[in-house]
């Protein structure tokens, strides 16, 4: 019995040695991962800082306004008037659809006045 | 276990037979056999002893050495930390009201030379300025051969140029990373964001310190390492800036002005929607101060802010509003304008030698700019009380605001308030102020009469300001200035739909000797939009303009000044969103009659 129990725990200690070192060498290769990408959400970081300066600078006032008197003849880009400023009624509103009809409408109705227009459509 | 009997029969029998007490037998073995029983309880209790011992001294142990290594090691940050939000850029971003950007941070790099690893410093130098024209190869050789061990070759360099000197392939030139300041606009608001230089110089990085304007002002806070992830938001707004700059630039050559300078501010709030100062510079290459000449000729002169000037006419509202306010008048009140007026040896006349008199309502004083009326005013308000009044406007203090050249641009005032400066200080002269301050001055008329503080920073929650003039007085002053620009001096601002209401002030220029140049003037128009609600003030100066289309050259401010602020509104009324409203026009004579009733 007891040599039995001494093997046993002779192979614990070996498969936790195992163990011990395989999570030692999986903990310094995450944390080399960890190093790699803080290196690369810096570098990043500074392409996103460069990438605003340049779409600052490529809006510009001063170039767009170049840009709008190059492409005037497609854009014709103008300043702002007072005048352009309109009301909701001077919009036109798309026309209410039209019924379209194409068969023929049974209707009926009855001929004296009197006793209420009663009319009945099918 | 083979217990020991107490009573042995054979010892017993042999004791009876000897007469012998057997009981004595029994107790002997008791007491051996006790006495077995505490000799095993000792080395029991002794090994637990010793166990106990040794458990504390394992545990004293082992802290003692966690203490041990810990108080040896080098400390290190836990390489496993996520990355939160760290310091991206040693300074600050500026941004615009709509978070644009004014001023940002830029990675690049500076070139130095450590010429005792270089392989061939001739060769390098003549290399480098080919790169940079700017260097001269033979100064750059002696200084390579020299027998110095370091030196700076160029602070900043471009991407390109940098692959170039790679090329040369020296190993004694080295590269230092920089951060560089960057203004993506180029000129736009060069005047409020100043400029920044590099400061104290390593090779691994370089501090960035505002040199001018904003930048050196909030210095302190955009160079906070606990702040340099927030960026700073301005009030101005860079579309209105833009169109600002623009009108006022071409209405500056159209008049012939060798300066001029546009304040737009929200009455409300204080915050300035744009500052503008012509001629301007690129703050991304600031030029070097002036050593000679004139300094309000440099172009990083700001007349909207520096510029201290006699600002005319523009002045007078201030008189009426405080008049009204004291109750001494009321818009339809008839003051004396016979001119020209003696007070002592002084002789206040019109412009042009007008003559006004014998009376003008208030109402038309500040229309047709009477000096003789204001100044009439004025001496019914009393110096002291005059003196108070512009001293709350802010017209007597150096401009408040987020800009460094703000403080020392005090208002020029007379230390001896006498009645002569009274008299002057009604229609604007003998004292001079800044154009800033004279935005905030009617920024208080236009707020009802509560004082408003400029500022730059946008959204700052702020303590209301004091009241200085009665809401009736103000809304009087916005209607009054409404008439100079319906029917006074100002007509060419007359916007339609926005009902601009303005003063006019034209000052000629003091000469250097002594007394005044009539040729060289300062034209101010002071304006409120829209006079039935006033939201914003917009101020222009030009700064020795003539209008030569007439037959005479003309240099008053209603022909200089105030159509290019008519423009300037007309241009940035819709970009802020103002709905150009139809105005309930002043009913004239025909219409006010009304029909008489048919009698039958």
């Amino acid at each position: 019995m007891r040599p039995v129990l001494y093997i046993l725990s002779f192979l614990a200690v070996l498969a936790s040695a195992f163990w011990a070192y395989r999570e030692n060498y999986a903990t310094q290769g995450q944390l080399k991962e960890i190093a790699a990408l803080q290196d690369e959400i810096a570098t990043l970081r500074e392409n996103i800082a460069l990438q605003r300066a340049e779409w600052a600078y490529l809006n510009r006032p001063a170039r767009l306004r170049e840009l709008a008197t190059i492409n005037f003849d497609r854009l014709g880009l103008l300043p702002m008037e007072p005048e352009q400023f309109g009301q909701l009624d001077q919009i036109a509103f798309p026309a209410p659809p039209v019924l379209i009809i194409t068969g023929t409408v049974e209707t009926m109705g009855s001929l004296n006045p009197s006793d209420g227009s009663q009319e009945q459509f099918p | 276990m083979i217990r020991t009997p107490l009573r042995p029969l054979a010892r017993i029998l042999d004791a009876r037979l000897k007469g012998e007490n057997p009981d004595v037998i029994e107790k002997e073995n008791i007491a051996i056999r006790h006495e077995a029983m505490r000799d095993r309880d000792r080395t029991r209790a002794e090994r637990r002893l010793f166990m106990l011992g040794f458990g504390f001294f394992m545990a004293f142990t082992v802290i003692g050495a966690r203490m041990g290594t810990l108080a040896a090691s080098e400390p290190t940050e836990p390489r496993a930390s996520v990355g939160g939000t760290e310091i991206t850029a040693q300074r600050a971003d500026i941004l615009d009201r709509q978070g644009r950007i004014l001023a940002t941070n830029m990675l690049t790099y500076s070139l130095y030379a450590q010429p005792h690893d270089m392989v061939d410093p001739v060769h390098a130098a003549t290399e480098l300025a080919a790169i940079f024209p700017e260097m001269d190869p033979g100064a750059l050789e002696r200084r390579f051969t020299d027998g110095r061990s370091f030196l700076w070759v160029r602070k900043v360099l471009s991407p390109e140029q940098m692959q170039r000197v790679h090329e040369i392939g020296d190993p004694g030139l080295y590269f230092g990373p920089r951060e560089m300041r960057l203004y993506p606009n180029g000129n736009l608001a060069a005047h409020v964001l100043g400029g920044a230089a590099f400061g104290a110089e390593g090779v691994d990085s370089a501090e960035v310190i505002g040199t001018a304007g904003l930048e050196k002002e909030l210095d302190a806070r955009l160079r906070d390492p606990a702040q340099s992830s927030t960026p700073v938001t301005l009030s101005l707004d860079i579309t209105l800036q833009a169109n600002v700059e623009e009108v006022l630039a071409t209405g500056m050559r159209m008049m012939n002005a060798k300066g001029a300078a546009a304040i737009l501010m929200d009455v409300h709030n204080g915050e300035i929607l744009s500052l503008a100062s012509l001629p301007d510079f690129d703050p991304n290459d600031r030029p070097a101060n002036p050593t000679e000449g004139e300094p309000a000729d440099s172009p990083l002169f700001n007349r909207a802010v520096q510029g201290v000037y006699e600002l005319g006419s523009t002045f007078k509202i201030f008189a009426a509003a405080q008049a009204m306010d004291l109750g001494l008048l009321n818009p339809e009140t008839h003051v004396d304008t016979n001119g020209p007026m003696r007070w002592g040896k002084y002789r206040i006349a019109e412009w042009d030698n007008h003559n006004y008199g014998p009376t003008l309502s208030v109402t038309d004083i500040i229309a047709k700019s009477s000096n003789v009326g204001a100044a009439h005013i004025a001496l019914m308000v009393g110096g002291a009380r005059q003196r108070a009044f512009l001293g709350e406007l802010g017209l007597l203090d150096a401009p408040k605001i987020e800009l460094v050249e703000a403080a020392n641009a005090r208002a020029l005032v007379p230390t001896n308030w006498s009645e002569i400066v009274t008299i002057t200080a009604s229609y604007g002269h003998g004292l001079s102020s800044s154009a800033l301050n004279l935005a905030a001055a009617y920024a208080t008329l236009a707020n009802g009469g509560i004082k408003v503080t400029p500022t730059l920073l946008h959204g700052v929650k702020r303590e209301p300001g004091r009241r200085v003039l009665s809401e009736r007085a103000a809304l009087d002053s916005v209607a009054m200035l409404r008439r100079v620009v319906t029917e006074g001096t100002a007509t060419l601002a007359d916007v339609p739909g926005y009902a601009v209401a303005g003063k006019t002030g034209t000052a000629e220029k003091p000469r250097k000797g002594g007394g005044y140049d009539s040729d060289k003037v300062i034209n101010t128009f002071a304006s409120i939009f829209p006079a039935n609600d006033p939201k914003y003030v917009l101020i222009v100066t030009l700064d020795e303009p003539v209008e030569t289309s007439g037959p005479k050259p003309r240099r008053t401010a209603g022909w200089t000044a105030v159509p290019v602020a008519a423009e300037i509104i007309r241009r940035i009324g819709p970009l802020m969103g103002l709905r150009p409203q139809v105005e309930s026009s002043r009913l004239d004579g025909v219409t006010a009659v009304s029909a008489p009733k048919v009698e039958d």
